[in-house]
Formats: C-alpha cells, structure tokens, sequence
C-alpha cells in the first residue's frame, strides 16, 4: 500500500492504495466517484474515459503510481470547464442517452475532441470517437450533439 | 507441443545465425573469386553481415508493430491490428480522444497489461518497414528507408548508431513489460548489445545495403 495525492477535479484527494490500482478503481471504491464506468477493462470499450493533464485517458488500464500529479477531471467535474458544460447540455438538448451507462466517457471523449478541434468533421468525429462503444447504438445522437456542441463554443 | 514452442526461439535464433554466416562467406565467396581480399571488400562484407542482424531485429514485432505503411499500429507477436479502433492521426499520436498516451504511460503499466514509454507514438509513415498488406519489407528496402537521410530525421551512420544505443522507444524493445495475461511479451532475435554491436560494424562498413533482388 502506498499514499496519492490526487487532484480530481481540482481538489486535493489522498488516497491509501496498492500501487497497482488502476484510476477507475480509486475514483470508484476509494473516492465514491461513480460516474466514471467500469466496461470492459482492458481500455476497449472507452466506459471508463477521464481526462488526466487533459487529455482523454483510459482510467482502468492506469494504474495509478503512474498519475504523478497530472490534474484528473471527470464526468463529476467537467461541466465546471466552458467547453464540459456546452457539451453536457448539447446532449440534453438532443436526449442522446438511452441507457446511459456509456455516456460518462462518450462525453469525456466528446470534450477532448472539441477542445482540440473545435469544429470536427464526420471523419474527426468518427476517429475520435471511434474507441467509445455504445451498445444501444445512439451514435447518430451523439454526433448530433457534438455538432450541436460545436456550434456554441 | 510446449517443448515445440520452447524450442521455437532457440531454432530461430539457430536458423537466424546460419543465415548470417551464409550471407557473409557467400558475399566474401564472390569477392575471393574476383581475386584478393582486400579490407575494404572484407569490411563490406562484415557491413553487409551485420545489416542482417541488425534487419532480423528491425522486423521484429517490437519494432516493426509501430513502423506499419498503413493507419494503425499493430500488436502482438502475430501482429494483428490494434484494437479499440486506434488509428496513427495526423503526428502519428493518435487523435483527439483516441490519442497514443491515453492508455501508454511513461513506463509500462505491469499490472494491467499496457506496453509504455516516452512520448509512446507511430513511427512517421517515411520509416514504414512493411508494405501496405502488412508483409515487412525485404532487407534491401528496409536498409535504404533507414539510411535515406530524407526519411529518417537526417540521421547519418553515427546518428543512427545513437538512436539504435539509446532511444527511448528503442531501447523499450528491450524492456516491452508484460502481457494483460501476466506473461512476458518476448523480445528480439538479440540482446540490446549485439543489436548495437551490429550496427556499430554495419556503420563502420559505411552503412552498407544488399542489392534488391
């Protein structure tokens, strides 16, 4: 076991864990912060998308002696960020959830991709959204709402 | 059928060495028949020698898995292509959301499987060293990618030998971590410092290239 001090969200959290535990993990079981899923595990499914020194990270194959002290943000904490709140409303404006147990990292995705490339193309939106996996298929929303999104920032 | 495959590394690295020392005599072979060594001739040959081995490790799956002619990398020592839908992006790092370093660490993450080191990205499509069916490309292609200084960073023979001595990404090859499944990913025809010790003797030779045939 060793001690972290994390910033999520930008607070200060320590936590006493094995080294080996992966991001989700500590954000789940340690700091009680759901929103973040747990997929597939092995990084192929993006349920699990945090931002770490921001950009887009697969939190279950991190383990986390390897975050240092790169800033997390996650699906708790990004509606605080101009482009995170522009994003999350977009998709209430086109109801893309069905389920919902995928959208905590297609949102997290959606941030990255915007905050890079402001106004994506149905090629950059399919590139870089292509690692998140939604089993009810709404795709079609969510590039909706990405455009959406993309026209308010 | 475990013995078969524990024996697989060691008949490799048996065919590999007969294959050196075949290209070697046959190249000195040709040279004596024109008449007298000379140490330039027996420096080529030594040249074009280690070129081999130093190509045996450049096609390895821990080198050539990121030096692909296509849009993704691959992995795994059947070098299939990488899953989660990964593609090489406009840097060679992945894109926005699916970049390279959203899963590769700094360092490989042992405990759950994930390969990482510095800056973890595609080799630039002008050091590719496969075709575009994934086939690696022959030793003569690959030496001329390697050594064209237009394709390869501006690197000349003592340049290369550097980046063969230490790069980051270079020398991971030599320390590629574990398998998801807790194995360890297996690691090229030589040691880090016969790999050197080739292109040392390949530099010297003047960073020689086999015909194509």
């Amino acid at each position: 076991m060793a001690t972290y001090q994390l910033n999520v969200n930008g607070q200060s959290k320590q936590v006493n864990v094995d080294p080996s535990t992966p991001l989700l993990w500590v954000l789940r079981e340690e700091l009680k912060m759901t929103g973040t899923k747990y997929g597939c595990g092995i990084s192929a499914c993006g349920a699990c998308t945090v931002h770490l020194g921001g950009i887009a990270t697969r939190s279950c194959v991190v383990p986390v002696s390897l975050i240092g002290d790169r800033k997390i943000t996650t699906i708790e904490g990004v509606g605080q960020d101009p482009v995170g709140r522009v994003v999350q409303n977009a998709w209430v404006e086109k109801d893309v959830v069905q389920c919902g147990y995928c959208q905590s990292g297609q949102i997290m995705s959606a941030v990255a991709l915007l905050k890079e490339t402001p106004k994506p193309t149905d090629e950059n939106i399919e590139e870089s959204m292509g690692g998140n996996l939604c089993r009810c298929a709404t795709y079609v929303r969510i590039r909706e709402a990405i455009k959406r999104a993309a026209e308010q920032i | 059928m475990l013995a078969h495959h524990r024996l697989r590394p060691l008949v490799f690295m048996l065919m590999l060495a007969v294959c050196v020392t075949g290209v070697a005599l046959s190249i000195r072979a040709g040279i004596e028949r024109r008449g007298t060594l000379s140490a330039a001739d027996t420096k080529l040959a030594d040249g074009l020698a280690a070129w081999e081995q130093v190509y045996s490790v450049l096609t390895s799956p821990r080198c050539i898995n990121c030096h692909t002619a296509i849009n993704y990398p691959q992995q795994g020592d059947d070098r299939h292509r990488h899953f989660a839908n990964v593609i090489r992006g406009p840097a060679d790092r992945g894109v926005p959301a699916l970049n390279c370093v959203g899963c590769h660490q700094e360092v490989n993450a042992d405990s759950t499987g994930v390969p990482g080191g510095p800056d973890w990205h595609l080799a630039p499509l002008s050091m590719r060293w496969q075709d575009a069916n994934d086939r690696p490309l022959s030793s003569a292609a690959v030496c001329r990618a390697v050594t064209d200084r237009s394709r390869n960073e501006n690197m000349d023979g003592p340049a290369l030998l550097k980046h063969h001595e230490g790069a980051a990404l270079v020398l991971w090859a030599w320390n590629p971590g574990r398998r998801p499944d807790g194995t360890m990913r297996t690691l090229p025809p030589l040691t880090h410092a016969q790999f050197v010790a080739a292109t040392r003797t390949w530099v010297d030779a003047g960073t020689p290239c086999p015909r194509a045939r």
